[in-house]
């Protein structure tokens, strides 16, 4: 028996979360007694999936062509069946992406699987197929009990730890047994370019209307970069339009768990916690001794941010 | 055109949830119930192509009685039809089976979920319909035009945005970008007190779930640091949690 793991590419590479998500399948597969077999869909290479071999990532199968050099939730969640009827797995795993939450639950529908997605957890063996994911927008937590012969997980960046493991690495072409649905096609898309993007950073410096307008983001970017981290806002500021929406954190914006959570001038809100209460660290800078932001943090500094901004700044330049 | 918007209700943004002692489910007393936001902006979006080239809408919820509520607030905002499948939501897989039951029988051409419930957190049963009814999905839409028989569609992937073309039928799962949620005015809130829902039974025999709760532990405290001093924050972040 396997265990199947979908090995996402983001125009040919690899992410952090890809080994993350490797030394969890490698758990899952050996807890469970099987074999871990991967599979790659449309444009990675050779060479790219042969140094995750040292991650983990065995054998390999690959589903190549031109209707799979872009995604669609269709034809990709078609690709996984046919791994899945390849290999004979009754679990499957991928990363919790937009890509990877879209495909998991088609391939759901027609393999009748069990679904659990953002898991944080490995399995419990002991009591069925049980794991733990995030639901309430992070007030709380569920343990479900994957209980149908398939068994589709989606796992949730930062939160299981890369192991270095070498594997015997081998790749196997297949070709998927489902015609190509050209009802659908990728006709263009736009990337923001040489910014962290928020869902990955491992730091994010975020700000709130605290701040008084966009020309004071000067301060927060320096920070950021200065620390190589994402930065992100609250709604408001998004809503007015001193941020971009990609940065808007919260129950109605992108959940983040990075390992460090610092925010700027933001009251915190229980729709804004939200989104940032698994972060593994959260500093919280704000003026007013009573904002409801300090009760949900680890450090907190009472102050103006126009004068602890610029300390942070020297505190960590002077690192360097 | 015939558009269908699944409508999931949710606990208000504001609440604190508490869950049962035994884990068992969440203490719903007192608690205020919306429409799921995403659903909003879904809907949102059926009532802009409703205005633009003329639709029948209908939405659908499968709950029980007490969320006939929130359907009630979609009428108000311009849905023609009503249906809720009377079951006690238990999963994701669940709700998406039923809601496929009647899309099936119905046939529509255009069917919009949020792209996640704010309570439970799936955000599954829109390409799960994709998946049952064998048809295209678009997750994370936030920009949707129509051409006759085609849409284009734009959703969010990983740092940016992709343009998908697709023919109807299609799957659609709202992000906020796609609609202003819209607000009720007096006709329509007439109208939908006395609009029929209709109710549909549950021809899944859905059994319910097996869930175990648990709320997030709390931080230990706050350690605070004098803002005049604000610099040590960097100096303990860095060498003693080493988190740069
Ligand atoms: C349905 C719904 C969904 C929502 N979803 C989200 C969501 O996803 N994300 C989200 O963020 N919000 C969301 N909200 C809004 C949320 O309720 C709050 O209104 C919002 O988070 C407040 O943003 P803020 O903290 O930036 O602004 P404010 O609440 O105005 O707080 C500003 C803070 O800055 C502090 N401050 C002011 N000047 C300074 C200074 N010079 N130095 C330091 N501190 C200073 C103040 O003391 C105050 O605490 C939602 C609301 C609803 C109803
Ligand atoms: N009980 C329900 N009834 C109708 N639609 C639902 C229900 N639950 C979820 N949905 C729809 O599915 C979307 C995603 O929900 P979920 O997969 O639970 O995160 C929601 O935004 C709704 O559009």
């Amino acid at each position: 028996m396997s265990v199947l793991v979908y090995i996402e590419n983001w125009n040919g590479q690899f992410k952090k979360q890809t080994k993350e998500l490797l030394a969890y399948a490698t758990d899952v597969a050996a807890a469970l007694g099987h074999e871990l077999v991967g599979l790659s869909i449309g444009s990675a290479s050779d060479e790219a999936l042969r140094e995750l071999s040292a991650f983990g990532l065995g054998k390999t199968l690959v589903v190549r062509g031109q209707a799979f050099d872009k995604f669609t939730s269709i034809n990709y969640a078609n690709a996984l069946e046919t791994a899945v009827d390849h290999t004979g797995a009754k679990t499957v795993i991928m990363g919790n992406t937009y890509n990877g939450k879209s495909m998991a639950p088609r391939l759901t529908a027609t393999l009748d699987a069990s679904l659990a997605t953002s898991v944080i957890s490995l399995p419990d063996l002991s009591q069925g197929f049980v794991v733990k994911r995030s639901v309430f927008s992070s007030k709380g937590y569920a343990y479900v009990d994957l209980r149908n012969g398939y068994k589709v997980l989606t796992l949730t960046v930062n939160s299981y730890s890369i192991k270095e493991n070498p594997a015997g690495f081998s790749l196997e072409d297949i070709t998927p047994l489902v015609a190509v649905n050209d009802k659908v096609s990728v006709v263009g898309s736009e990337l923001q370019s040489g910014k962290v993007p928020l869902t990955e950073a491992e730091l994010v410096v975020s700000g709130g209307r605290g701040l008084k307008g966009p020309e004071n983001w000067g301060m927060i970017e320096e920070l950021a970069d200065l620390l190589g981290a994402g930065t992100a806002c609250s709604k408001p500021v998004s809503d007015v339009g001193w941020r971009p929406h990609s940065e808007h954190v919260g129950q109605t914006g992108i959940t983040i768990g990075p390992n460090l959570y610092l925010a700027i001038g933001i009251s915190g809100a229980i729709q804004h916690l939200a989104g940032v209460s698994s972060s593994k660290v959260i500093c919280v800078v704000n003026k007013d001794p009573e904002a409801p932001f300090f009760a949900a943090a680890d450090y907190g500094i009472v102050g103006d941010a126009f004068e602890v901004v610029p300390k942070l700044i020297e505190a960590v330049k002077s690192l360097h | 055109m015939k558009v269908l918007v699944c409508i999931s209700q949710t606990p208000d943004t504001t609440t604190k949830i508490v869950f049962k002692a035994d884990g068992s489910g969440v203490d719903y007393t007192n608690v205020k119930f919306i429409v799921n936001p995403y659903d909003e902006h879904a809907l949102a979006k059926a009532m802009e192509l409703k205005e633009q080239q003329g639709a029948e809408i209908t939405v659908i919820n499968v709950g029980k009685a007490d969320a006939e509520q929130s359907l009630r607030k979609c009428f108000a905002v311009g849905a023609d039809l009503g249906i809720r499948v009377d079951a006690e939501p238990v999963s994701g897989t669940q709700v998406a089976k039923l809601i496929a039951d009647v899309a099936k029988e119905r046939s529509y051409d255009l069917i919009f979920t949020g792209r996640e419930s704010i309570d439970y957190n799936g955000g599954m049963v829109g390409e799960l319909l994709g998946g049952l009814l064998g048809i295209p999905s678009v997750g994370y839409c936030g920009k949707l035009e129509l051409n006759g028989n085609a849409a284009t569609c734009t959703r969010f992937i990983d740092g940016g945005e992709e343009t998908v073309k697709v023919e109807l039928p299609l799957v659609v799962s709202a992000v906020k970008e796609l609609g202003e949620p819209r607000i009720p005015n007096m006709r329509g809130i007439m109208q939908a007190r006395t609009k029929p829902i209709e109710v549909i039974a549950d021809s899944e025999n859905s059994l319910p779930a097996e869930v175990r709760y648990e709320s997030p532990k709390g931080k230990a405290g706050c350690v605070y640091i004098d803002a005049a001093e604000a610099g040590k924050l960097i100096d303990i972040l860095h060498n003693e949690r080493k988190l740069f």
